[in-house]
C-alpha cells in the first residue's frame, strides 16, 4: 500500500514539476481590477494589445471600490475607479491618478412597447424615484414628461449597484446637484439605498433590468447599447432634451478645467450646456508613484500610452469619447513621476 | 562462499531496516498520525482565530450592538448585522418549512409505500439532487424560476393573500420574481435531499418488530409512521433537521443569484433581501476601509456561531438516535 | 361507529399517501427539470472551441480552457494536499484512538468543519494566505479546496477502517507484525476501496465550490498555469459569466455548469458503483 502511495506521490510530484516549469515560460500579464464602467473598452482594447504585443491585460471588473481596494494592497498592477480619489488621499497613498476614457451614464428601463430613447426622463423626478417617493410608472411627474408614452400603473422596480461604484458615486453626485432631498442618501461610491434590488457590477444591473419587467436602472451607455437595454434620454441642467451620444458626451466634457483637480479628479456631472449629457462621468487609473516592480510598471504605463495613442477609434465604436490631447499631453509627462525605489523613471 | 557473503550481508542490511522498521515504525507512525489529526483541530482553532482578528475593529467599534443594528452605511461607516441575519435565519425557516414536509413525505414513501425495486433508484435520484452544485440551483432559480415568480406566482399569492389580515403583510409590494421567498425556496430545495437521506436512514433503524407489530394490531401506513416511527426516532429527525438547518444557514451560491442584494428590512417575502453568506459575497472583495471589512468579517463570525451551534446541537441529538455514518 | 372510525383512519391513510406520492413526483420532477434546463442550454455551448479557447471579453468568440484547467489544477492539487491529511487523521482515529476524549473531540470538530459554510473557509484562507502573500493566487484557492475535502476523507477514512473487523489486526499481532505494518499492510488493503470512495466524493464536493474561491483564487481572463497568481476556475467563472447581460458569456456559463455538474454525477456513482462493489465482495 505504501508502496502504491509512494509511486503515486512521485509522479503527483512529477506532475506538479513539470506545471511549475511550464508557468515560467509564460508571457507576463499585467494586472488591473476595479471599475465595471469602462470594461467593455478595457476588454477591447486588451484583446487588440494582446493581438499586438502578446501582452495581456487581465482585468477583474470588480467594481470602483474593489479597484481602490485591491491597489491599495498592492494585489494589482493598477486600480480603475470612475469616483476620483481626494489630492489628500492620493498623496497619504503614493498614489497617481490619471483619466482614461468618459462615458455617460444612462437611466435604463423595461417597459413593454418602450424602445430605446422613447422616454425621457428628468434629474428631479430620477432622484424621487431612487428615493421611492414615486412608486408608480404612471406617477404624474413621470406621464408629463411623457405625454405619448403609454405607461402602465404598475410598480418600479428599482436597480441599483450591490457593491461599491464609481458608477454608484457619478450618479449620486448628479442627484445630490438635482434634488435638495438627496442629502438623506450621500454621495458615495456605496450608498444605504432607500429602495431597490442591488446587481453586481454594471453587468448585474443590466441583466437585472433586462430581465425583470417594470425595472430601471442606471449603466454605463455601452452597457446598454450592448445588451439591447432601453435608455431614455434626459433634460440637462439648460432644460433641453438630450441623447447619450459621443456629441452630448464631448458637450459636457468641454468645460472641464482637467488641471483644476488633484490627479485630474474633475466630476463631469450636471454640466452646462444645451447639448451636454447630464450624467458624464470620466474614469481614471491608479497607479503607485513608487515601484517595487519597475519593469511592470513600465509595461502599464505602455499599455495606457498605447491606449491613448491607438485606442481612440475603439472607444468611440462603444461610445466612449477619448481624452482631449492637451489632457493626454499632461498626463504622459506627468509618469515620470512614477519611478522605482532608486528614483530614476521607469519610462 | 561469495553468495552465502553477499547473502549474508544483504540480510543483515534488511535485518537492520526490519530492526529500525519494527523499533522506530511505530512511534513515527503514530507520531504521523496523530499530528495530521491535530492539524484538523488547528483549523478549527485557526478559523475562529482569524475571524476574531478580522473582525475585531468592527467589535470594538460597535460592541454588542452590532447584532441588533440594521443599519449597512459605508458612508458614514455604520455597519449592523441585523438585515443579513435576519435574511438568513427568514429563508432558512422558509427553506424548512418546505424542506421538513417534503422530506417527510419522501422519507415515508420510500420507507413505507414504494415497492422495493424501485426504491434504490429513487434514493439514488433524491442523492444525486445533493450532488448537484449549489451554483446551478443558483443559475436554475435566476434563469427559470425567477421569471416564473414574476410572471405567475407572485401576482397570485398577491392577489390572493395580499389583502388577507395578518399573513397579508408578508405578500406585498410589486412582484420582480427575485427575493427572500424565491431564495427559500431554492434553499429549501437544496436541503431536502440532506434531510430525507437522514429521515430515511433514522426510519429504516426502527426496530422492524415495533413496525409488525404496530401493524398486525391493524394500524394504518401512516399511523405506523406518525405513531410509532416518528416517536422512536424524534431525536434522530430533529438531529438530521438541525443538520439540514445548518447547511441552509451557510449556503452562499444558490442564495446569492435570487436575494436581490438589499440591505434592508421588509416585512414582505416578496421583497430583495441579503443573508450573511451572500453579502459576504458580493461584497468582501470590493470592500473598501477598515471597518467596511472588519464588518463583513464579523459577519462571517456572527454566521459560524451560528451555524456551530446549531450542527452542534443536530449532532448531539443524531448521535444518540443512530451509530456513525450519516452525512 | 366503529365503522366509521375504520373508514376515517383508511381514508387518513389514502391522504397520507397520496400526498406523499404527489410530493415525492414533485421532487423528481424538479429534479429532472434542473438537469434537463442544464441540458439544453449547456449542450449548446459544447463545441471544441469550449475546450480550446480561452475565456473570451463580452462580444468576442471563446471557451472555457483556461478555467477547466485551472479547475483541474487546483481540484487535483488540493486532493493531493488533502488525501494524506484525511487519511491519516482518519487512521488515528480509527486506529489508535478510538474512544479516547481526543477522538470525541477530533469527530465533533471534524463534523462542524464539514458542514461549516465554505464562504467562511474562503475568509480563513484569505487572512493568512491571500494577505500573507500580498495577492491572490491559485495556492490560496488550493489550500482552501484542500480544508473543505479534509473533513470528508477524514470521515469515511474513519468510518471504512472502523468496519474491518478487529480480528484481522489480531491476526496481524499474532504473527509480531508491528503496529503501522498491521494499519498499512492489513487495515488500508481492507479498506482501500472505502477510502477511495471517500476522496471519489471528496473530489465530487470540492468540484463545485464557488464561494471560497471567490476571496482567494479570484480569476484570470487569460490562458495561465501559474499558480502564483490569480488563476481562472470554472465556478467563479460561471458566477461572473451567468450574472452578465452577454449572451455568449450566458452559454459559456450554461457549458460550464454542465461539466461540473455532469462530472460531480459521474463521481458520485463511480463511487457509489465501487462502494456496492466492495459491499458485495
Amino acid at each position: 500500500m505504501l508502496k502504491s502511495f509512494g509511486k503515486f506521490s512521485r509522479a503527483g510530484v512529477l506532475a506538479i514539476s513539470a506545471l511549475v516549469i511550464a508557468t515560467a515560460a509564460q508571457a507576463a500579464d499585467i494586472s488591473g481590477a476595479g471599475a465595471t464602467f469602462p470594461y467593455p473598452i478595457y476588454a477591447k482594447w486588451a484583446d487588440a494589445y494582446k493581438k499586438e504585443t502578446g501582452i495581456g491585460l487581465n482585468y477583474q471588473s470588480i467594481g470602483s471600490g474593489g479597484g481602490i481596494k485591491q491597489i491599495k494592497a498592492k494585489t494589482v498592477d493598477f486600480g480603475a475607479s470612475d469616483a476620483p480619489m481626494k489630492g489628500a488621499d492620493l498623496d497619504s497613498i503614493g498614489l497617481a491618478q490619471f483619466p482614461m476614457v468618459m462615458g455617460a451614464i444612462v437611466p435604463v428601463v423595461n417597459l413593454p412597447g418602450v424602445k430605446p430613447g422613447a422616454m425621457k426622463l428628468d434629474g428631479k423626478t430620477l432622484a424621487e424615484i431612487y428615493l421611492g417617493n414615486i412608486k408608480k410608472w404612471n406617477d404624474p411627474q413621470i406621464a408629463a414628461l411623457n405625454k405619448g408614452v403609454k405607461l402602465p400603473d404598475s410598480s418600479i422596480a428599482v436597480v441599483h449597484r450591490s457593491d461599491g461604484s464609481g458608477t454608484t458615486f457619478n450618479f449620486a453626485y448628479y442627484l445630490n446637484a438635482v434634488d435638495s432631498n438627496w442629502s438623506s442618501v450621500g454621495v458615495a461610491t456605496s450608498l444605504e439605498w432607500p429602495v431597490g434590488l442591488g446587481g453586481k457590477g454594471n453587468e448585474g444591473v443590466s441583466a437585472l433590468v433586462g430581465q425583470t419587467q417594470g425595472a430601471i436602472g442606471y449603466v454605463e451607455y455601452a452597457y446598454a447599447l450592448q445588451n439591447k437595454l432601453t435608455y431614455t434620454d434626459m433634460v440637462n441642467k439648460d432644460g433641453k432634451t438630450v441623447a447619450p451620444s459621443l456629441e452630448s458626451i464631448q458637450a459636457a466634457a468641454a468645460n472641464a478645467d482637467w488641471s483644476s483637480a488633484p490627479g485630474y479628479g474633475v466630476i463631469l456631472a450636471n454640466q452646462p450646456g444645451a447639448k451636454s449629457w447630464p450624467m458624464t462621468a470620466a474614469t481614471f487609473i491608479l497607479v503607485y508613484k513608487t515601484q517595487d516592480k519597475p519593469e511592470r510598471a513600465k509595461q502599464v504605463l505602455d499599455f495606457f500610452g498605447w491606449a491613448y495613442d491607438k485606442g481612440g477609434k475603439m472607444a468611440e465604436d462603444l461610445v466612449y469619447v477619448p481624452m482631449p490631447d492637451s489632457v493626454v499631453a499632461l498626463v504622459k509627462k506627468s509618469w515620470s513621476d512614477v519611478k522605482d525605489s532608486s528614483g530614476k523613471p521607469v519610462l | 562462499m561469495l553468495e552465502t557473503a553477499t547473502a549474508d550481508r544483504e540480510k543483515s542490511v534488511q535485518d537492520r531496516r526490519n530492526r529500525f522498521g519494527m523499533r522506530f515504525g511505530d512511534p513515527i507512525f503514530r507520531i504521523l498520525t496523530l499530528s495530521f489529526t491535530i492539524l484538523v483541530l488547528l483549523i478549527l482553532g485557526g478559523v475562529i482565530a482569524i475571524l476574531l482578528e478580522g473582525s475585531w475593529p468592527a467589535l470594538r467599534a460597535f460592541g454588542p450592538a452590532f447584532v441588533w443594528t440594521a443599519s449597512w452605511n459605508p458612508v458614514t461607516e455604520n455597519f449592523g448585522a441585523l438585515v443579513p441575519l435576519v435574511g438568513t435565519i427568514v429563508t432558512s425557516i422558509i427553506a424548512m418549512l418546505i424542506g421538513v414536509p417534503f422530506s417527510f413525505g419522501l422519507a415515508f414513501f420510500l420507507t413505507e409505500i414504494c415497492p422495493h425495486k424501485i426504491r434504490q433508484p429513487i434514493a439514488i435520484a433524491i442523492e444525486l439532487l445533493a450532488a448537484v452544485p449549489s451554483i446551478i440551483y443558483g443559475i436554475w432559480g435566476l434563469f427559470v424560476l425567477a421569471p416564473l415568480f414574476q410572471h405567475y406566482v407572485e401576482p397570485f399569492l398577491i392577489a390572493t393573500l395580499g389583502d388577507v389580515p395578518f399573513v397579508g403583510v408578508l405578500f406585498q409590494g410589486p412582484p420582480i420574481g427575485i427575493g427572500i421567498l424565491l431564495a427559500g425556496l431554492i434553499l429549501g430545495l437544496m436541503v431536502l435531499p440532506f434531510i430525507t437521506a437522514v429521515m430515511r436512514e433514522v426510519f429504516l433503524s426502527v426496530p422492524p418488530v415495533l413496525r409488525e407489530s404496530a401493524y398486525g394490531l391493524g394500524a394504518t401506513r401512516w399511523e405506523v409512521a406518525w405513531r410509532v416511527v416518528l416517536p422512536y426516532c424524534r431525536t434522530g429527525v430533529v438531529g438530521g433537521v438541525m443538520l439540514g438547518l445548518g447547511r441552509a444557514l451557510g449556503e452562499t451560491m444558490a442564495v446569492t443569484f435570487v436575494i436581490g442584494n438589499a440591505h434592508r428590512l421588509s416585512a414582505s417575502l416578496l421583497a430583495p433581501g441579503t443573508t450573511i453568506s451572500s453579502a459576504l459575497a458580493n461584497e468582501f472583495t470590493e470592500a473598501d476601509g477598515d471597518l467596511y471589512t472588519a464588518s463583513l468579517v464579523a459577519l462571517g463570525l456572527v454566521l459560524f456561531v451560528l451555524t456551530f451551534f446549531v450542527l452542534a446541537i443536530g449532532k448531539r441529538l443524531l448521535l444518540r438516535n443512530t451509530k456513525g455514518t450519516l452525512a | 361507529m366503529n365503522r366509521a372510525v375504520v373508514k376515517r383512519r383508511h381514508r387518513n391513510d389514502k391522504i397520507v399517501t397520496g400526498i406523499s406520492l404527489v410530493m415525492t413526483g414533485f421532487v423528481l420532477f424538479t429534479l429532472g427539470t434542473i438537469l434537463a434546463t442544464l441540458l439544453w442550454n449547456g449542450v449548446q455551448a459544447i463545441k471544441p472551441s469550449l475546450f480550446l479557447e480561452s475565456t473570451p471579453p463580452p462580444g468576442g468568440e471563446g471557451g472555457l480552457a483556461n478555467a477547466i484547467v485551472g479547475s483541474l489544477m487546483m481540484t487535483g492539487l488540493g486532493i493531493l494536499i488533502a488525501t494524506p491529511i484525511g487519511v491519516f487523521a482518519g487512521t488515528f482515529l480509527a486506529e489508535y484512538a478510538r474512544h479516547s476524549r481526543l477522538a470525541e473531540v477530533v469527530r465533533f470538530i471534524n463534523d462542524i468543519l464539514l458542514s461549516a459554510p465554505s464562504i467562511i473557509i474562503g475568509l480563513f484562507v484569505y487572512g493568512i494566505v491571500v494577505m500573507g502573500m500580498g495577492h491572490f493566487s491559485g495556492w490560496a484557492g488550493v489550500i482552501a479546496l484542500a480544508i473543505i475535502a479534509i473533513p470528508i476523507i477524514v470521515r469515511t477514512t474513519e468510518d471504512m477502517l472502523s468496519l474491518i473487523p478487529d480480528a484481522l489486526r489480531e491476526a496481524g499481532a499474532a504473527l509480531g507484525t508491528p503496529r503501522w505494518m498491521i494499519i498499512t499492510k492489513i487495515s488500508y488493503r481492507a479498506a482501500f476501496q472505502g477510502i477511495l470512495t471517500g476522496v471519489l466524493l471528496a473530489v465530487a464536493r470540492i468540484s463545485g465550490e464557488t464561494a471560497p474561491l471567490l476571496f482567494t483564487s479570484l480569476n484570470n481572463q487569460f490562458w495561465s498555469t501559474d499558480l502564483n497568481a490569480p488563476l481562472a476556475n470554472l465556478p467563479v467563472v460561471i458566477f461572473q459569466f451567468a450574472m452578465s447581460p452577454y449572451e455568449d458569456w450566458r452559454e459559456l456559463a450554461w457549458g460550464g455548469a454542465l461539466l461540473i455538474t455532469g462530472t460531480v454525477l459521474i463521481l458520485n456513482i463511480v463511487a457509489r458503483l465501487s462502494a456496492k462493489q466492495k459491499a458485495r465482495s
